[in-house]
């Protein structure tokens, strides 16, 4: 927005300071060239008015509320049993209509922002219904396109889905589609699913141990290294800056990365002015920045899924336009 | 002491110029590329079923035919190489030989109304499923194009990295444009009265 401010403030009055640089020959060019690639982006999203990609909140979304409470419930627990057995995420989506695109790239939007599948395997389906369009799409993940090519889903929509829903039950047709798509799907020889337990608590653990190694190595011989390039000032504020950067590239959190700054900081102070004995001490005081940062910034993060409540995306669906439309 | 400061200082504004960061857009734009190219090719290995299906139809509208023929001819005659995205000229051409092909298919497909034999037969609507599929790839392939030489042409054109890209002499890489830009922004017309 500031660089778009620039070049429209020297055409109305001239008189800044940066507009008298600018007669000098380049940087006007400069100058609107920044503007025009800096606007562009924000204007070309705004150019075309399409549908909002929907909140993934559960394995079947249902907009135009047409499923009753038990069929959605019905649905979504074969949809789980799917993937405990399999590991494949197949999410259904109702919506009224997919206007003003057509069904065929709403559905790659929408399956591409949601990334259902796992994170390292990809396998997810998305089934979705315009209602209103009477249109229908089954999107097919990369990783399936093999287990679902595009004439299997076009058989699925025409042969399971479709008799269903052109006599208006709309319950039973999507659970005869899915019950195909799960045949497929289990006929596939996809990574078996991984054990619920073990995954959330493995992952946060290494990435503690991560941290807790950085802490005790890194951050000490980078504070050594620091003092003795840049003098003992410099190097300690060096090191808290230093340790408080890596803190925002890690969990992108200012908060987190103040803290960790302060205790970078403080650590430095320690061991550059106190003897080497306290510098143990205020090392191990450092330890409580990523304590803080794991309890803080990964735990939430898992809380939807570890729950077993909710739904959440594996994260890991590559969609390249596979599958297949029909209407009704 | 001194010259510890300087190395540290040139390591940070070397890669604060971007110079890794071209390559790694490049490498994407190049993958995408290749990406385009795969479905492109997809969809011409599909037109020999689709002709010799449709061939089966006694009395089909030759014209038709031999457009889609000739179109998928002079498609697959261009060579394409990673470098024809660095080359403007090579790029528009080998666009306009595949948006040839595809208004030539699209036409065919809309032709294939009229003879409602094709239209029940099984392996003429499988044919057209696979075609139609494709034709999604297509567009999801040049949309992720798209995207990386957009990522790429901003890094070379904004400051301080187009400083970089002067100095290796990087040029911006050239996007999709629509050829017959006129022809869709104006509705068709339809005649109900043809015959």
């Amino acid at each position: 927005m500031t660089s778009m401010m620039g070049p429209s403030l020297c055409a109305n009055d001239g008189g800044p300071l940066a507009c008298r640089q600018a007669r000098g020959k380049r940087l006007p060019m400069w100058l609107l060239l920044m503007a025009l690639v800096c606007s562009w982006l924000p204007a070309s999203i705004l150019a075309q008015a399409v549908l909002p990609v929907p909140v993934l909140s559960a394995r079947v979304i249902d907009q135009t509320g047409t499923l009753d409470a038990a069929q959605l419930a019905a649905l979504s627990e074969r949809l789980a049993a799917l993937e405990k057995d399999r590991g494949a995420q197949v999410v259904v989506l109702m919506v009224p209509t997919t206007a003003p695109e057509d069904i065929a790239s709403y559905a790659n939007r929408v399956a591409n922002s949601w990334k259902i599948g796992r994170r390292d395997v990809g396998d997810g389906v998305l089934l979705i219904v315009a209602k209103d369009d009477r249109q229908l799409r089954i999107e097919v993940a990369k990783t399936l396109e093999g287990a679902i090519p595009d004439l299997a889903a076009k058989r699925i929509i025409d042969g399971a889905i479709t008799p269903g829903l052109r006599q208006g039950d709309f319950a039973g047709a999507l659970s005869a589609g899915v019950e195909q798509i799960a045949a497929l799907i289990a006929g596939e020889a996809l990574p078996a699913p991984a054990q619920p337990d073990r995954g959330p608590s493995g992952r946060g653990l290494g990435q503690w141990s991560d941290l807790l190694v950085f802490a005790v190595f890194a951050l000490p011989i980078a504070a050594a290294i620091l003092r003795q390039v840049m003098g003992r000032k410099l190097g300690t504020l060096a090191t808290g800056a230093g340790a408080g950067l890596l803190a925002y590239f890690v969990s992108t959190s200012l908060i987190i990365a103040v803290i960790a700054g302060v205790i970078g900081l403080g650590y430095a102070l320690f061991s550059a002015f106190a003897g080497p004995m306290m510098g143990g001490g205020g090392g191990r005081g450092g330890l409580r920045g990523p304590g803080g940062w794991s309890s803080g910034g990964s735990r939430g993060g898992w809380g939807g899924s570890g729950g077993g409540g909710g739904f959440s995306s594996g994260g890991g669906g590559n969609f390249g336009g596979g599958g297949a439309s029909g209407r009704w | 002491m001194k010259r510890w400061f300087i190395v540290l200082v040139s390591t940070f504004a070397l890669s604060g110029c971007g110079y890794n960061d071209f390559q790694r857009l490049d490498e994407q734009a190049k993958a995408a590329w290749s990406e385009v190219l795969n479905q492109y090719q997809r969809r011409a290995d599909l037109v020999p079923n689709i002709v010799a299906t449709v061939k089966g139809e006694a009395a089909f509208e030759q014209e038709t035919l031999t457009r889609v023929i000739e179109a998928r001819a002079k498609a697959t005659s261009i060579q394409v190489t990673p470098e024809t995205l660095n080359d403007p000229a090579a790029f528009q051409k080998f666009q306009a030989a595949q948006g040839e092909l595809g208004s030539a298919l699209s036409r065919l497909m809309v032709t294939v109304e009229q003879y409602p034999n094709l239209k029940a037969n099984q392996g003429f609507s499988d044919l057209r499923v696979q075609l139609e599929g494709t034709e999604n790839r297509i567009t999801v392939a040049r949309n992720r194009y798209i995207d990386a030489i957009q990522a790429y042409n901003v890094l070379a054109r904004s400051f301080p990295s187009n400083l970089t890209a002067m100095v290796f002499s990087y040029e911006p890489k050239p996007a999709f444009t629509v050829a017959n830009e006129t022809q869709i922004s104006s509705p068709p017309t339809v005649d109900f009265n043809k015959k």
